[in-house]
């Protein structure tokens, strides 16, 4: 694997000297790009594949609420369109857990601390589907506001993380564009329809404005990240990019926001207070669906074991043949 | 004439669509991330092979498009092969069917694509790439799963013992004005292919052909497994909640 090479370190300075700090700090600063063998100090390293592979655990956790329709999209051409749009997400997931991996840190072990509980996903996923409208909302939305996050991540100081970002990127404008379109389709068909979009629009976007995580004044990660160039706008600034950027769109709809004091005002569109008591017990596990969510991964992690053992066995008596 | 190409397309339309939904469901819970994206890829092709027939069944006039087609019609309006309705079940079962139904499948798209219907010609030639490719990596997998653990050996045997008796099937008579004028291939015709495919996969994963045994029938008359109504309820829950919805 081109990753497992990367598995041992070089010996690198033995202590982060001053000296290696700075000259890391200097290359950051020259936009540099930082690439896997690169010395990096071990903050940065643990930042890293903190961020990359929760990124990776959400792609693979958010499969599940919208794989809760495929089953049920309600044309053949919906139904392949969301089927593939899903399929994109397990290979996002795949390419950042194959981005974590060149910072050290094997697939398996990452998704043992998923499975574990010692690991995050995007807490928008513990938030359950209940019409086919959410798969409208959660690509307008949800997507939308990934893209506000992951537009700056393209230009993130690690490299192979950089560079996987390009790519989700693109496929993630595109689901967007399609969710939308669901959105559109359903407020131009009959009423009911268009109260299944009201409803899920009601449902999705305070948990959405959450997704962009607490407010600047209270952020634990943002200062050095901002520093290392890993983050390049606050929380706060890019949720009001996604609040001017998204609500133009749903007046287009004809559909109203569930915030009584959203209202533009020099130029931006001013929310409401948001729930931050919410938004900390999801995180903490009590949300709508965290027990099962995790569970269902649990569930096909460990009903998969025998396959995968299978594979490892099949592939070892063959190379004890060949050899 | 008309009908009976319509019959012949929303069989094999019907086919493509069942086990296109089958395989759908494993998708977020595939024993790992790989499998997951092929699984998933599968089930595109077949879904992608059941709208190209519906939508030429319903430019035929079987109905109004590929939609009222696939969501409007009941389980016995149905005319799938029963052995692509049956549950997922485990990963061995769900490898083994795809194996037995590809392996068929590979050489009746070939057979198909020389098809004097030049529609259903060009249909059954993309079809054809496709069904290789499945009948690969469902062979390759079989292959595993016989010849890796004794358990992946053991439930791999279960699931051959299980699918079998929904083989015979696929062999039961096409059309014969459609055989006799070159629109399709005689089903019958294709039993020694198979054959000599399934043996040859069987040998190398070490497992048994299972022996000869009653075959179930009813899937193309429309009488099928107590599975597929609740599989149609499940997938034409929301369209048939909006008539006349658009989607």
């Amino acid at each position: 694997m081109y990753s497992q090479a990367l598995n041992t370190r070089d010996a690198g300075p033995s202590a982060e000297d001053a000296d290696a700090l700075a000259r890391f700090q200097a290359r950051i600063d020259a936009e540099e790009k930082i690439e896997p063998n690169d010395w990096m100090p071990e903050a940065y390293r643990r930042t890293l594949t903190r961020q990359i592979s929760q990124h990776a655990h959400s792609e693979i956790v958010g499969m599940l609420p919208e794989g809760n329709w495929i089953t049920r999209a309600p044309s053949l051409r919906r139904k392949a369109a969301l089927l593939a749009k899903v399929q994109d997400e397990g290979g996002h997931g795949l390419y950042l857990y194959a981005a974590a991996e060149t910072l050290g840190t094997a697939r398996e072990e990452l998704v043992e601390q998923l499975l574990s509980g010692r690991a995050k996903y995007s807490s928008i996923f513990n938030y359950p589907t209940l019409s086919w409208a959410d798969i409208g909302a959660i690509g307008w939305l949800v997507d939308g506001a990934a893209i506000m996050n992951q537009i700056p991540l393209c230009r993130c100081s690690y490299g192979p993380y950089a560079r996987a970002m390009i790519r989700v990127c693109k496929e993630e404008s595109f689901h967007q564009r399609q969710g939308y379109e669901i959105m559109l389709t359903l407020c131009r068909g009959t009423e009911a329809q268009k109260a299944m979009a009201q409803d899920a629009l009601n449902r999705w976007w305070w948990p959405c404005l959450m997704m962009f995580g607490p407010p600047d004044t209270a952020s634990q990660h943002s200062d050095a990240s901002m520093k290392w160039k890993i983050k390049r706008f606050t929380n706060d600034d890019l949720r009001q990019k996604f609040v001017d950027a998204t609500v133009p769109q749903g007046l287009h709809l004809g559909l109203t926001f569930p915030d009584p004091e959203l209202r533009l005002e020099d130029g931006h569109w001013r929310f409401g207070a948001i729930d931050w008591d919410e938004f900390k017990r999801v995180v903490a596990g009590d949300g709508p669906l965290n027990r099962e969510r995790l569970a269902a991964r649990k569930a096909a992690h460990e009903e998969g074991a025998w396959v995968r053992e299978a594979a490892l066995a099949f592939a070892a008596k063959r190379r004890r043949k060949a050899a | 004439m008309s009908d009976r190409f319509s019959g012949l397309l929303l069989r094999r339309a019907d086919d493509a669509l069942v086990l296109g939904h089958r395989l759908s469901e494993w998708t977020g819970h595939a024993p790992s991330l790989e499998e997951e994206l092929a699984l998933a890829n599968l089930a595109l092709d077949l879904i992608g092979q059941a709208r190209a027939l519906y939508a030429l069944a319903a430019e035929k006039g079987a109905g109004e498009d590929e939609d009222s087609l696939a969501y409007l019609r009941g389980d016995r309006e149905y005319t799938n092969l029963l052995l692509l309705e049956l549950p997922n079940g485990d990963f061995a079962v769900t490898i083994a069917r795809l194996f037995l139904y590809a392996a068929f499948m590979d050489p009746f798209w070939r057979a198909a694509a020389g098809s004097r219907d030049r529609d259903l010609a060009a249909i059954a030639a993309k079809a054809e790439k496709e069904a290789a490719y499945h009948l690969r990596h469902a062979a390759e997998w079989l292959i595993r799963l016989g010849d890796g653990t004794e358990e992946s050996h053991r439930r791999a045997q279960a699931a051959l013992e299980r699918l079998w008796p929904y083989t015979g099937e696929m062999f039961e008579p096409e059309d014969e004005v459609l055989v006799a004028a070159d629109v399709c291939p005689e089903p019958a015709g294709l039993r020694e292919a198979w054959n000599r495919t399934v043996d040859a996969v069987l040998a190398e994963a070490t497992l048994s052909r299972p022996a000869e045994c009653w075959m179930q029938s009813g899937g193309r008359a429309g009488r099928h497994t107590e599975h597929l109504g609740h599989m149609l309820a499940v997938m034409q829950s929301v369209a048939r909640a909006h008539p006349g919805g658009k989607w």
